[in-house]
C-alpha cells in the first residue's frame, strides 16, 4: 500500500471514529454537563452571599448533618458486609450460589421506593418486627435506624460488585503461600488480601458513599421527611423545590453534586498515581 | 536440620474422581525426592495434602516422625514453593522474603540479617527493593525459594518449580537448586512431569499414574528396571514391540527378543527398548534380526535411525555417528536389542498400553 493510500485510509478511520464519538459526546454534554452548569448558574445567580445565608439556616445544616451521618454509617457497614459477602461469593462453593449472587444485585434492579415499602412491611405499624422493637422502646420507622437500613441495602451491591472480580482474579495462591509461611487467617487477610483488593474496595466505597448521599425514594418513605428531624439533604431539595425556594434547592444540590464529583475524581487520581508507581 | 517425610495410604477424591488412591512412600531425611507423573496423575494433590492445603479422605502424613494429618497449614511449618511463584505483588522482594519471619514475630534486626543472608544465597542481593513484576521468571522463582526457606523449614515442598520457565532458565535453575540442596541439606520433595528433571535432580523418584504409585526407587531402578509398562514407557523414551512368547523369548515375525522369563509359552508380550539399546550390525548374530533403514537423521554427534522390521513394526535407534560409518537409508542390515523390558500383555487392556507406548522414540513431556 502506498504512503498516500495508507494515510487516506487512516484519515477515513479517524472520520469514522469521530462520527461515533460525536453523538456520545453530545449526549454527555447536553444531559450531564448542561444541567450541572445550570445548577451552578442558578446557585450563584444571586451572589455568593446567598450561599452563606442558605448554609446559615438550621434546617439546611441539619439536613447535611443527617446525610453525613447516614453516609458514614453506610460506608462502614457496606465495606464490612460487602467484603464478607464478596469473599463468600468469590471463594466458597455452595448450592444456590447463583441465586445468592442474583439477590445481591436485587437492590440495583428494584426501585428504591419499593425498598422503602419493604422496610415499612418489616418495621412499620403491624410489620413483622414492629412488636419486638416497640417492646424494646426502639424507634425504627420515621427515625435514623430505618433510614440507615434502607440506605445500606441500596448501597451494598456497589462494594460487592467491585470486590468480587478483584478477588476472583487474585485467586488463592498468595493467601495459601502466606499460610504456609505461618500467617494466621486474620494476618493473611490484613496483610495479603486487603492490600490486593484495596483499589476495588475503595472504588466500591466511593460509589456506595455517592449513592447513599443521593438516595431519595426509600428514605422518603421510611423517614416521613420531617423538617429539621428526618430530612436529609436530598429530601430538603425536594421540599425547597416544592415551596418555590429554588435558590436554596440549587445551592444544596450543587453541594451534593460537588461532593460526589470530588469523591470520584479523588479515587481516580489515587488509582492512577498508584498505577504509575506500579503498586 | 532436616526430617523424613512419610505418607501412608493417602486417598483423595474430588466428587467421583479418585485423584489420589492409596499413595504411600517415604522421602528420607536430607534427600531430594521427585514425584513424577503425567498431568492429572495426582502428584500435585499429594504435595498439597502434605502441606495441609488439601485434606485427605483417608491416610496420613508424617514429618520427622510426627503425625501432621490433622495439623493446620500454619502448624506444619513446611516450606512450599508454588508453580506460579505466588509472590506478594504489593511487597518488595525483601518484604516478601521477610514475611514468614515477621508473621511469627521474629525481631526486626534478626529479620533483616536473615533476609540479606537469603538474598545473598539466591543471588538476588541487588534486587531487594524491587517489586515482583520487575523481575524475570527465574528471579521470581528464586525469590519464592528464599521466602520459603526464610523460616528455616525442615522440609521443602516444590510444586512444578520450573514448570513455567523457558528451557534455558529451567536448566540453569535445576543446577542451581541441586547446588543449594547440597549446601542446606533440607529434605526436598518436588513435583514434576519432566522425567529429565526428576532423573537429574532426585535421589529417589516416585512415579505416579492415575492417582497411584507405579514405582518408587532410584533413577537407576526407574530407568533400567521399570516395574510396570507405564514406567517403562513414561520414563525415558522407548520403542514398543508387541509379540508372542515362545521358550522365554518374545517373537515378532522373524525377530526375537530375549528376557521373557516369567511369561508362559503362547502368551502375549510387549517389549520396551531404549533407542540407545538398539545396535546395528552388518552381519547376522544369534539374536539379531534383519531391518531396513528407512531414514537417518544426523544430529551432529549421533544419529537417529528409523528402522523397519520384517513384520512391519518400527523401531527408532540412537547411535553415535562413529558407529554408523556408511549407514544410509535404504540399506538392509541387522539389529540387536539390549536390555529389553518385557511385560506380559493382556490384549483386553490394549488401550492403556497404546497410550503408554504411543510415542515411539521420542516422548514429548506431558503438559501440567
Amino acid at each position: 500500500m502506498s504512503v498516500v493510500a495508507q494515510s487516506r485510509s487512516r484519515s477515513r478511520d479517524r472520520l469514522g471514529r469521530a462520527c461515533l464519538v460525536a453523538p456520545a459526546l453530545l449526549y454527555v454534554l447536553v444531559l450531564l454537563v448542561g444541567p450541572l452548569a445550570g445548577i451552578v448558574y442558578y446557585a450563584f445567580k444571586s451572589g455568593v452571599g446567598e450561599i452563606g445565608t442558605a448554609f446559615g439556616q438550621s434546617d439546611v445544616r441539619h439536613a447535611f448533618y443527617l446525610t453525613a451521618v447516614i453516609m458514614l454509617i453506610t460506608v462502614v457497614a457496606t465495606s464490612i458486609f460487602g467484603v464478607v459477602v464478596a469473599l463468600v461469593l468469590a471463594r466458597d462453593r455452595f448450592v444456590g450460589k447463583r441465586i445468592v449472587s442474583a439477590i445481591v444485585d436485587l437492590p440495583l434492579a428494584v426501585s428504591p421506593v419499593i425498598v422503602g415499602l419493604m422496610a415499612v412491611l418489616l418495621f412499620g405499624r403491624g410489620g413483622w418486627f414492629e412488636p419486638f422493637f416497640t417492646a424494646q422502646g426502639i424507634q425504627i420507622m420515621f427515625a435514623l435506624p430505618s433510614m440507615v437500613l434502607v440506605t445500606i441495602f441500596i448501597a451494598i451491591p456497589f462494594v460487592i460488585r467491585e470486590v468480587v472480580p478483584v478477588l476472583e482474579e487474585l485467586g488463592m495462591e498468595e493467601e495459601q503461600a502466606a499460610w504456609t509461611l505461618g500467617a494466621s487467617k486474620l494476618q493473611t487477610f490484613v496483610r495479603i488480601t486487603l492490600p490486593n483488593i484495596r483499589w476495588g474496595l475503595l472504588y466500591g466505597i466511593a460509589l456506595s458513599a455517592a449513592r447513599s448521599v443521593g438516595e431519595v425514594g426509600a428514605v422518603l418513605i421510611v423517614s416521613g421527611a420531617l423538617q429539621g428531624q428526618t430530612e436529609t439533604a436530598t429530601l430538603y431539595i425536594l421540599r425547597a423545590f416544592d415551596q418555590y425556594q429554588e435558590r436554596q434547592a440549587y445551592i444544596v444540590a450543587l453541594t451534593l453534586a460537588a461532593f460526589s464529583i470530588v469523591l470520584l475524581i479523588g479515587i481516580e487520581t489515587l488509582k492512577r498515581r498508584s498505577a504509575r508507581r506500579g503498586h | 536440620m532436616a526430617a523424613t517425610i512419610e505418607v501412608r495410604g493417602l486417598t483423595k477424591a474430588f466428587g467421583s474422581f479418585r485423584a489420589v488412591d492409596d499413595v504411600s512412600f517415604a522421602a528420607e531425611e536430607g534427600t531430594i525426592t521427585a514425584l513424577l507423573g503425567p498431568s492429572g496423575s495426582g502428584k500435585s494433590t499429594v504435595l498439597r495434602m502434605i502441606a495441609g492445603l488439601e485434606q485427605p479422605d483417608s491416610g496420613g502424613v508424617w514429618v520427622g516422625g510426627e503425625e501432621l494429618t490433622d495439623a493446620s497449614v500454619q502448624e506444619r511449618r513446611l516450606g512450599f514453593v508454588f508453580q506460579h511463584y505466588a509472590l506478594f505483588k504489593h511487597m518488595t522482594v525483601r518484604r516478601n522474603v521477610a514475611f514468614g519471619l515477621s508473621v511469627r514475630g521474629v525481631n526486626k534486626a534478626t529479620q533483616r540479617e536473615r533476609v540479606e543472608e537469603l538474598l545473598e544465597l539466591v543471588g538476588l542481593a541487588p534486587f531487594g527493593d524491587r517489586y515482583p513484576d520487575q523481575l524475570s521468571g527465574g528471579q521470581r522463582q528464586r525469590v519464592a525459594l528464599a521466602r520459603a526457606l526464610a523460616p528455616r523449614p525442615n522440609v521443602l515442598l516444590l510444586d512444578e518449580p520450573f514448570g513455567a520457565l523457558d528451557a534455558r532458565v529451567r536448566q540453569e535453575l535445576r543446577g542451581w537448586l541441586d547446588h543449594l540442596h547440597r549446601e542446606l541439606g533440607v529434605t526436598s520433595l518436588f513435583v514434576t512431569h519432566d522425567q529429565d528433571e526428576a532423573l537429574e535432580l532426585a535421589n529417589e523418584i516416585v512415579v505416579m499414574n492415575h492417582g497411584r504409585v507405579e514405582q518408587a526407587g532410584t533413577a537407576d531402578d526407574i530407568y533400567n528396571r521399570p516395574a510396570t509398562p507405564f514406567v517403562a514407557a513414561f520414563v525415558g523414551s522407548s520403542n514398543v514391540l508387541n509379540g508372542v512368547v515362545w521358550e522365554r523369548h518374545v517373537h515378532f515375525g522373524h525377530s526375537i527378543v530375549a528376557g521373557a522369563h516369567a511369561i508362559d509359552d503362547g502368551g502375549h508380550a510387549v517389549a520396551y527398548i531404549r533407542p540407545h539399546d538398539v545396535q546395528i550390525t552388518p552381519v547376522a548374530g544369534e539374536f539379531s534380526f534383519p531391518v531396513e533403514i528407512e531414514r537417518r537423521i544426523d544430529m551432529g554427534w549421533m544419529s537417529k535411525l528409523h528402522l523397519r522390521l520384517d513384520d512391519g513394526q518400527r523401531l527408532v535407534a540412537q547411535l553415535p555417528n562413529e558407529e554408523l560409518d556408511g549407514v544410509a537409508a535404504g540399506q538392509h542390515l541387522f539389529a540387536n536389542l539390549r536390555n529389553p523390558k518385557v511385560f506380559s500383555r493382556d490384549p483386553s487392556s490394549e488401550a492403556e498400553l497404546e497410550l503408554a507406548g504411543a510415542e515411539v522414540g521420542d516422548l514429548p513431556p506431558a503438559t501440567a
